[in-house]
């Protein structure tokens, strides 16, 4: 039944994310390509699955003295207001574009990570 | 005069901190909001390049950042009706099951190559998604 491929997908992209790979990153390809979910869709799947998730770990990861508190709100407070600014861009674009603009990311992040990896090596 | 020079540096220090960390509010916010995910693979290199954090404490402070920046992005994404409960809940128990178990294997396997795989899965997801 479609319920436990999409909790597979899920768990695939949310042991990646546990990991600390971007796995939310992974979860949209995965739900828009195997499962055929359009891409509008797949992201707000990503964005709310995300929060479950990311209490927990944080909650462990404030008890292991890991959160640096220092610049946060610099950094959340203009995340906040740009976000709003992407949501409303994202709606006015279509399914079919916003697969390419994201596809054109996930290459482009891929490559620029490839690089640093392999710059690091050396 | 040291001590002003040594002063002029922290305040320059802190005024360099202050504008890193609003470029890396403004980034990850904006690819969070457009993309629905992504903005942490922006901020956490933000983090340790720019404002030096370490490794570890980058990816649990990027979390902290992309939590409310992502439940204001959902608000939206909600509110226009992308979701669908039926693709949502068993995706969103899927992710959070499938987080507690990665969390677990960091602690046990080195990440070094299944980063480098993962590399490879984005390249090969973003060509599909690019051109077919």
């Amino acid at each position: 039944m479609k319920v436990f491929l999409y909790l597979l997908v899920g768990a695939i992209g949310g042991v990646l994310g546990g990991m600390g790979m971007g796995g939310g990153t992974l979860l949209i390809p995965l739900l828009t390509i195997i499962l055929k979910v359009g891409q509008h869709t797949a992201q707000a799947v990503n964005l709310i699955s995300f929060i479950p998730m990311a209490i927990i770990s944080l909650i462990i990861h404030i008890k292991n003295k890991l959160i640096e508190k220092k610049n946060a709100l610099l950094i959340i407070i203009p995340g906040c207001i740009f976000c709003i600014a992407g949501a409303l861009l994202s709606k006015s674009v279509s399914n079919t574009l916003l697969t390419k603009l994201f596809g054109g990311f996930l290459v482009l992040l891929a490559c620029v990570q490839f690089v640093v990896k392999l710059k690091k090596k050396s | 005069m040291k001590v002003n020079l040594e002063e002029k540096n922290k305040s320059l220090t802190k005024n360099k901190e202050i504008i890193y960390a609003l470029i890396a509010g403004v980034f990850s916010g904006f690819i969070n909001g457009i993309f629905g995910g992504g903005g942490g693979m922006i901020v956490v290199p933000m983090l340790t390049e720019l404002l030096k954090y370490k490794s570890k404490v980058a990816h649990a402070t990027a979390i902290l950042i992309i939590l409310p920046i992502s439940i204001i992005s959902s608000i939206f994404y909600a509110a226009f009706g992308n979701f669908n409960l039926g693709i949502g809940i068993p995706t969103g128990i899927g992710v959070t099951l499938g987080g507690l178990i990665g969390a677990f294997l960091l602690s046990k396997i080195k990440a070094k190559w299944v980063s480098i795989i993962f590399s490879f899965v984005m390249f090969g997801a973003g060509v599909k998604m690019l051109f077919f």
